[in-house]
């Protein structure tokens, strides 16, 4: 077998398993609608989601579109404004001080119960879900990163003190490259969870997106379009998902990067 | 090299490390321009007394001065016992970590010179994952090197090696850094008769330093010398005296 033959069919066994897994599932829940006599506005039978998504497949990419722009623009200016404060937190010690309530803070206050106030302040537009999906990740992003700046291995400090480094420059050059697996983790629950803000804010208020065809399916009881935009959020929150992880790997070419299969 | 070796001395030092006393009142001159070999089992507080002259740690008691009266700051290079290489940079890179950390222009054509002498030549645009264990070290040597500095601290760098590469390492430091006052750790008696131009014992608790007999010869003295494998022994029955049963 070529090494390319070879390659397709490891990619093919990775990717075969989730859809075994997935096509399982789908059997087990058609089962229980069929067998159980569930009333499909209550759970509908897979087919018709999919009637449902090829019907509704307009609606669905630009709902779509919506949701995905906000998101990346989320965790855009989430990943700069807390990358920004973890840099700002280790070459300052009063900013470590005063920010760090701060941002424990964001985590502590459920956004959830933020929405509301976060759609009136800047408006039923795309700007009060990117600040939702920046909030939801900045404790991720910031927390690692700074964290992965203060463990610096000892011993490269060692050698940039007998170097005569200067502290700045010990921070650019070594601190932060050093950080920067660290940061990768949280970038990487940030690409997990970055969505999950900007539906939010889409279902409190909102005039597109899949957060807001989902509440308005669900008022309408077309259950299997909320269940084909679902399928559409999960699947855009996974391809993204590995888009950052891939880019991630790519761009951290020194960290051993060894899958599981 | 630019700047005259100075001596080191050592006066009244006293370094306690986990709470424990290493030394008290230790009294210690390091000649300059050669070879000092600290020698002494593991635990002994070696490492602790190199990072005290290194500057990293500060002492409980007493001076580490330089004999010409100038300051010792900036006129040390250090070497440790990992290579400590970035494993982001290139080679290269590697080697001019200095100057980048300082905010100065790195000087790449000496940098490719001392790597040449090093034998890499070829692997400048290499990343340390793709070296081996003796080049990774060559590399650190190297980047002490381009420090240039007259007094170099050296903390135990070959013993993760094997004993080839270990032999090979010793040659190529003995000749590079010929004419600088040198400090190496270590805790392999071989390598203190092979290198040493001062040999020191250190052992007990709190810590007695010993001067001992060097054998004859240039550095590098050759492995399987009538002298060198004498002193060896020597060396390691004392060793293994201060150690008790």
């Amino acid at each position: 077998m070529s090494a390319g033959a070879i390659r397709a069919g490891r990619i093919a066994a990775r990717l075969g398993r989730p859809l075994g897994t997935l096509c399982g599932l789908g059997l087990l829940w058609w089962g229980i609608v069929r067998l159980g006599g569930v009333p499909s506005y209550l759970l509908p039978p897979p087919d018709s989601v999919a009637r449902a998504l090829w019907a509704q497949r307009g609606l669905l990419a630009g709902a779509a579109g919506t949701t995905l722009l906000e998101t990346v623009l989320g965790l855009l200016l989430g990943t700069m404004g807390g990358g920004a404060l973890a840099l700002l937190m280790m070459a300052s010690a009063p900013v470590r001080r005063w920010m760090m309530p701060l941002v424990l803070l964001s985590q502590a206050v459920p956004v959830f119960a933020l929405a509301p106030l976060l759609v009136l302040w800047f408006g039923f537009g795309i700007a009060s879900k990117v600040v939702m999906a920046v909030l939801v990740i900045f404790f991720p992003i910031t927390s690692s990163f700074f964290d992965g700046l203060r463990r610096t291995p000892p011993g490269w400090l060692d050698l940039a003190r007998s170097m005569d480094a200067r502290p700045g420059l010990v921070l650019l050059r070594l601190r932060l490259p050093a950080a920067l697996p660290a940061l990768a983790s949280g970038l990487r629950v940030a690409a997990a969870i970055a969505p999950l803000g900007a539906v939010v804010g889409e279902w409190v208020g909102a005039s597109s997106g899949l957060g807001f065809l989902m509440q308005t399916a669900n008022t309408r009881f077309e259950t299997d379009l909320m269940f084909a935009a679902l399928l559409v959020l999960a699947t855009m929150t996974v391809l993204l998902w590995w888009g950052v992880d891939r880019a991630l790997a790519r761009m951290l070419y020194w960290v051993p990067d060894d899958q599981p299969n | 090299m630019t700047a005259p070796a100075p001596a080191l001395l050592l006066r009244g030092l006293a370094v306690a490390h986990g709470g424990r006393d290493l030394f008290a009142g230790l009294d210690l001159t390091l000649p300059a321009g050669v070879f000092s070999v600290l020698l002494g089992a593991s635990g002994v507080g070696k490492t602790s007394l190199l990072r005290v002259i290194a500057g990293l740690d500060r002492p409980a008691a007493g001076t580490v001065a330089a004999d010409d009266g100038a300051p010792l700051a900036g006129r040390m290079a250090w070497m440790g016992q990992r290579d400590l290489l970035q494993p982001w940079a290139r080679v290269i890179d590697n080697v001019t970590l200095g100057d980048r950390l300082r905010g100065r222009r790195p000087d790449r054509d000496r940098a490719a010179a001392l790597l040449r002498r090093m034998g890499l030549a070829d692997r400048l645009a290499a990343l340390p994952a793709e070296l081996s264990g003796g080049m990774r070290q060559r590399v650190a040597l190297a980047r002490t090197l381009y420090e240039d500095r007259p007094v170099v601290l050296m903390d135990e760098p070959f013993s993760a090696l094997d004993s080839v590469t270990r032999a090979r390492m010793q040659d190529l430091a003995a000749e590079t850094l010929h004419g600088r006052t040198v400090v190496l750790i270590t805790h392999d008696p071989l390598e203190a008769c092979r290198l040493g131009q001062a040999i020191l014992l250190m052992a007990g608790a709190p810590v007695c330093v010993a001067g001992m007999t060097v054998p004859g010869g240039d550095v590098p003295r050759p492995a399987d010398d009538e002298s060198v494998l004498h002193a060896q022994g020597v060396l390691l029955r004392r060793m293994l005296d201060a150690a008790g049963p």
